[in-house]
Order: C-alpha cells, then sequence, then structure tokens
C-alpha cells in the first residue's frame, strides 16, 4: 500500500535514505538543512536497517568519512549548506579521483561566505563546473519538489554506482524547508557484505579474501599514465552525458519564448508560464533535472524554434551561460534572478520577461 | 659442547647500503662492500662470518627487509 | 666461515625473512628510512595475527603515501590529515575488519590534527600509527609541528624558535586525556631492542582495537636522515640524544 505523508524536503531527505538501503550517513549541522541529521538520529535506523549515521566534527570529516566509507563499497551519504560544501572540496575531488560513489545533498543557502541562511541557487557554478580542484565532473541532480527529494536520493545512489562517481543532490532552502505531500518508497534491503564483495570485487575494500589486494587511491607520479586516467574519467563524463540528461517542459509544444529555471526557481516558473499564457504570451518552460549533465540539446532545439530565452535562477546569473550555450546565442537570452536568499515573486519575474520581449 | 652458529643472505639488489644492519650486529660481522649494486649501493655482506650468531638483529633493524637469517646448532665438536 | 660449522641454508634453519605480506616492490624511502622498519613490523604483526585477509589500511599524504605499495592487504590513501575520518567510517560501517592509519607528524600532528583528536575522542576501534620524525620528509625537510627547539629545517633554517613557531607538539600526551583512548604508546626502530618492543606495541594496538576497547595511537620516535642531513646511523644517534629526551618511549596509557 502507498504510503503518504506531508513531510518537510530536508525529513524527506533522512527517510529516504533509509528506504533506498543506505549504509551510512556523516554529517555536519548547517541551516538550512539540519534535519537531516536531526531526522536520522531520531528514526534511530541504526537499529532497524543497520544504517550507520555519524555526527562528524566537521564538513572536511564528513566528506572524508564517505571517502571511507566508499572506498568499502559501502552506501554513503551526507548532506550540508552552500559554506559547507565549500568545505568539501577537496573530499570530493579525492572521491572522483579515486572513482569511488557517494551521495551529497547541498541544501543551498545564499553567499558568498557566511551569506545568510535563506535559499539560493548560487552555487550551480560550484556543482557543475568545478567541484573541486583537478577538473573533474559530479552528477548534479536539481530536485523541485519533496517527493522529488525523496526519488532523487535512490537515483543519486543508483548513478553513483553505476558510475562509480559522486552525485550531488542540489537542493535549496525553499525546498529543504517546504512542507509538502510524498509518497514514500518501500524500505529497501541494505547490500549485504557478501554481495558487495562479489559485486565490487575489483575496487572495494572488502578484505583481499578470495582476491589479490585492492587499492584505492587518487595519487600517480607518472604525468602519461595519469594523463591516460584523466582520458578515462573523460570518456566516463562523455557517457554521462550521453545517458543521463534529465528534463522536463512545460508548454513547450508551441512555445514562441523560453524560460530554462530548475529547483524551486521552476516552481516560479511555472507560475510565470501560465501568467505569460493569460496574456497571450506563448512561454514555455524547461527545466533541467541533471544540471550535469546539462540538457544542452533539447534547450538547442528549441531555440530553434523560439525567438527568445530568460533563464531564471536565484543567483546573479550561471545558469544562463549555459543556456547561451546550449542555444548557441541564436536568440537572444538573458538571465533574471535574485541573491543573497530573496526567492523572486511570479510577478517581477513576468515584469522582467516582458521588458525583454515586449509585445 | 653446542656451539650456536649463523649466517645470512642479503638480498644484494634490494640493499641500499644504509649500513644500519652493520651498526646493529653484536658481532662486527657486517659490513658494506666495495662493490656495488645495479642502483649503485654499496650492499651489506658477511665480512666476518665466523662471528655470526644468527641473532637476526641485523634483519629486524633492515628497513627494506633485505636480510634473511638461518641459524644451527652444532651439537659436537667437530673432528679434526 | 670455517668449514666446520658451516650453517646449512635450509627452512629447518630459517630464524627470519622478509616478512610473507611485505611486497617485492622495491619502497621508495630514503635508505636507512625507518618507514621501512615499521611496514616490516605492521605487516608480522598482521600476518601473525592472521587477519590479512579482513585488514584496510589507510595512507596518508607524506613520505608514507605510498605505504599501500609494500604491506599485501587492502589499502585506501587518504586526503592529507584526513585518515582518520576515513578510518572512522571504514570501521563502523565494517566492524568485523582491522582498520588502521599510518600517518606522518605533519599529516596527523598539523593538517589531521583535528581528524586525529575526534576519532580518538569517539573512541574508534581503530589503531592509528603515528610516524614522528619531526620534520616533512615528502616536500623536502620542513618544520613539523613535532619538531624540536633549535632543529634546523628548510623552514627554520636558524633553528625552531619558541617565539616564532610555538612548541614541539606533544600529541600523544595530549591524546591520554580522551577517554575513548584505551592504549597510548611511544615507541622507536632504532636498535632491536626498540624493534621488537614496538611489534609487541602494534600487536597489542591492533588486537584492543579489534577486541573493541576503543583507540589505539602507536607513536613510532623516527628518523629522516636525509631531512636531518645525517647518515643512517648517525640519525639514530641523534634521535637516541635529541629526540627521546622530548618524547620518551614506554606506555603513556593501557587501560
Amino acid at each position: 500500500m502507498e504510503e503518504v505523508r506531508l513531510m518537510k524536503g530536508n525529513e524527506v531527505l533522512a527517510e529516504a535514505a533509509i528506504r533506498c538501503g543506505c549504509d551510512g550517513y556523516f554529517g555536519y549541522p548547517i541551516t538550512p538543512q539540519s534535519e537531516v541529521l536531526e531526522t536520522l538520529m531520531e528514526l534511530k535506523p541504526w537499529e532497524t536497517t543497520g544504517m550507520v549515521v555519524l555526527q562528524a566534527e566537521s564538513e572536511i570529516a564528513a566528506i572524508n568519512m564517505l571517502y571511507g566509507g566508499a572506498a568499502t563499497g559501502k552506501r554513503v551519504m551526507t548532506s550540508s549548506s552552500s559554506p559547507g560544501i565549500s568545505l568539501m572540496s577537496e573530499g570530493l575531488s579525492y572521491l572522483a579521483g579515486a572513482e569511488l560513489p557517494c551521495v551529497v545533498v547541498n541544501v543551498q543557502r545564499g553567499g558568498p561566505g557566511l551569506g545568510t541562511i535563506q535559499p539560493s541557487q548560487s552555487d550551480y557554478f560550484q556543482a557543475t563546473k568545478a567541484p573541486g580542484h583537478g577538473g573533474f565532473r559530479m552528477i548534479v541532480l536539481a530536485p523541485f519538489s519533496v517527493q522529488e527529494m525523496h526519488d532523487f536520493v535512490g537515483l543519486a545512489f543508483d548513478l553513483a554506482f553505476k558510475y562509480r562517481t559522486p552525485v550531488m543532490i542540489l537542493s535549496d532552502g525553499v525546498i529543504g524547508q517546504m512542507m509538502e505531500k510524498v509518497v514514500l518508497g518501500p524500505q529497501q534491503p541494505r547490500w549485504t557484505d557478501e554481495y558487495i564483495a562479489e559485486t565490487c570485487m575489483d575496487w572495494a575494500l572488502t578484505g583481499k579474501k578470495g582476491r589479490g589486494r585492492n587499492i584505492v587511491t587518487s595519487v600517480d607520479l607518472d604525468p602519461n599514465s595519469h594523463e591516460r586516467f584523466n582520458l578515462k574519467l573523460q570518456a566516463k563524463y562523455r557517457n554521462i552525458e550521453e545517458n543521463e540528461v534529465r528534463y522536463e517542459t512545460v508548454r513547450t509544444d508551441d512555445a514562441e519564448y523560453l524560460l530554462v529555471a530548475y529547483g524551486s526557481a521552476a516552481r516560479i516558473g511555472e507560475k510565470v508560464v501560465e501568467m505569460a499564457r493569460e496574456e497571450g504570451y506563448r512561454l514555455g518552460l524547461l527545466r533541467p533535472v541533471t544540471l550535469y549533465p546539462f540538457p544542452t540539446g533539447p534547450i538547442e532545439v528549441l531555440s530553434r524554434q523560439v525567438k527568445g530565452i530568460l533563464a531564471l535562477e536565484m543567483s546573479a546569473g550561471q545558469l544562463i551561460e549555459d543556456v547561451k550555450l546550449a542555444s548557441q546565442c541564436r536568440v537572444p537570452a538573458y538571465h533574471y534572478g535574485r541573491t543573497g536568499g530573496v526567492v523572486p515573486s511570479p510577478g517581477e519575474v513576468y515584469e522582467a520577461f516582458k521588458a525583454h520581449f515586449p509585445k | 659442547m653446542a656451539k650456536i652458529k649463523g649466517t645470512i643472505v642479503v638480498d644484494t639488489e634490494r640493499c641500499k647500503g644504509c649500513s644500519v644492519c652493520v651498526a646493529a650486529c653484536p658481532s662486527e660481522v657486517l659490513a658494506l662492500h666495495r662493490s656495488v649494486n645495479s642502483k649503485g649501493y654499496n650492499f651489506s655482506y658477511m665480512e666476518n662470518p665466523d662471528a655470526c650468531i644468527g641473532c637476526a638483529n641485523c634483519a629486524i633493524v633492515c628497513p627494506d627487509s633485505c636480510i634473511t637469517v638461518y641459524r644451527q646448532k652444532f651439537d659436537t665438536a667437530p673432528v679434526r | 666461515m670455517s668449514e666446520e660449522f658451516k650453517v646449512e641454508i635450509k627452512p629447518e634453519n630459517l630464524v627470519y625473512q622478509k616478512p610473507a605480506l611485505t611486497t617485492d616492490a622495491t619502497m621508495h624511502y630514503c635508505p636507512g628510512c625507518s618507514h621501512g622498519t615499521v611496514h616490516s613490523l605492521i605487516a608480522e604483526v598482521i600476518e601473525e595475527m592472521g587477519i590479512q585477509d579482513s585488514t584496510i589500511g589507510v595512507s596518508p599524504v607524506g613520505c608514507s603515501v605510498f605505504a599501500y605499495n609494500y604491506i599485501d592487504i587492502d589499502w585506501a590513501e587518504a586526503a592529507h590529515g584526513r585518515a582518520c575520518a576515513l578510518a572512522t567510517a571504514m570501521k563502523r560501517l565494517n566492524p568485523g575488519k582491522m582498520v588502521f592509519t599510518y600517518q606522518g607528524d605533519g599529516d596527523l600532528a598539523a593538517i589531521g590534527t583535528g581528524e586525529t583528536i575526534h576519532a580518538c575522542n569517539r573512541g574508534e576501534n581503530i589503531a592509528i600509527i603515528f610516524i614522528n620524525n619531526a620534520i616533512y620528509g615528502m616536500t623536502g625537510g620542513q618544520m613539523a609541528p613535532t619538531t624540536l627547539v633549535g632543529m634546523k629545517t628548510a623552514t627554520t633554517p636558524e633553528g625552531r624558535r619558541v617565539d616564532l613557531h610555538g612548541y614541539p607538539f606533544k600529541i600523544a600526551e595530549m591524546l591520554t586525556h580522551l577517554d575513548g583512548v584505551s592504549y597510548i604508546t611511544r615507541q622507536s626502530v632504532n636498535n632491536p631492542v626498540n624493534v621488537r618492543r614496538a611489534k609487541k606495541a602494534i600487536r597489542k594496538g591492533f588486537e584492543k582495537a579489534m577486541a573493541g576497547k576503543g583507540t589505539s595511537f602507536i607513536e613510532i620516535v623516527a628518523t629522516c636522515n636525509s631531512g636531518w642531513k645525517l647518515s643512517p646511523v648517525e640519525a639514530n644517534r641523534w634521535m637516541e640524544e635529541h629526540m627521546h629526551p622530548v618524547y620518551p618511549l614506554g606506555d603513556l596509557k593501557d587501560i
């Protein structure tokens, strides 16, 4: 029977982690996502599924706990908010460099620096272009509802293990704090040690019983062999770009104008589409669900159909760069956004749209 | 009268000639050889093999695990 | 050797050989480096405990970054200073495994102080092997937190000055105050007696970690003859004269 509940986005992350058979959560409190750790501590999954939950001494420790846990083939996860994610940069690079799977949630808040605790989308560049040093990529999923906060946890683990890469769920304070109806998935069993030893035999540190030893590392002093490794990583990223693009569209079939927005901004975008349609603008919305890989192809196709594009985001203009690249500047593409934790109203976005594209 | 004698085998290619074994030997058996291995190190060898008692001190202090130690008890005095 | 007492080279007479868990790879360490000796001891302990199929090592950043090349077990190479964080998760997610870290003084007592202290304070059931040679070896001999007062390094060319750099960091002493740690000992591998003692200490630390007694911390006061600009034998002598008085050997805590 379907289990439906009214829950906060952050609480759902915890619930979904347990239900999808996550082995370990390691996190450090930071607003606006502290409910994830709090909820896990309340639910005590170590008594039910055996999932380990640990409050780390810092985000640096937390991401390195993920590195350790992931190295043993376990399904591990952390969550944080913008400043904390910055502290995880080095660890993410090591995880990518050692080709380890893990799930990291960023419930974004306004920056830079300590910034605000209100919602923002200003970590788009960080998540999609350079989550850390060394030129690696990370799959980035952008939920726009509490339901997707739930669904993307399992999806993120699947993708993380499929490609042996860190996967980020890039949310924000709106989705994290918002309460919505959510359909919870059934409890999945955690992977057994035997299953991990068998399926992750060629890399996971399960003890070298019955095989040669495994080494998890990202260091290589030989530039030529390290270039070969980088090329292998790049091939993996091309594979991801070909196979894992996810997006949704609203009324783009007959659209003359296109709005591009992800996450909570896409919710505002849906309202803007309604407002525009009422006044006779044939506006459609494209919502990237994966920010990396970016839905370049679909935007490219739509750019041949529309007269103009508006990228809506809670930042000073980051998504717009990928939109321009995807549309190859075939039509005018503008940015509208608010920063510092300010959430734009549909009305102000619509006004900005009309200013750029008068009738 | 019983006599304990020892001997060692040095992996001369692995040896880096640090001479920590030379210093650790209580019987002053070891020295660095005049010739070098393929890496250019003067490797350790038994300069005074008769004095070796097979205590393995040289081997356990060796950072590169180059030394294998054997020991044998001779129960009877050899006939000349 | 006199013909009369020629020791036969045969298995019955074997007293010591390279530990089976030590790989055939030539170690990248400088001649006489203490790291190799400690690696052998760890290999022997793992072998003797029969846990080679269920042990996971965590190597640091520093000279021993490639420790994983030399002991034939599963290994992860951690980010600088973060070995104890890795080990924490490894052990909690795999309580039946033996998990240990192998870290130098820069890794453990400078950049990784936080991770070390908190792993110890939580009483993670891991063993921490801490190689203290009072210098950064890999990067070319810069000052470490454990560098002695007056000791010359690449970043203290006139010797470590207390007014500029503070004092040698006695992290083992500091850790004794944490309830999560059950065993803290300081050993050295400068002579055969101390090597044997150090091995016993490593074994004890591993056994305590496996028995769930909390964290074991085994410091090995070690040499870095290249960094110290001494011959290996001189370095051992210098260590005895200068390091051991500041970092006295023996058990600091055993509960």
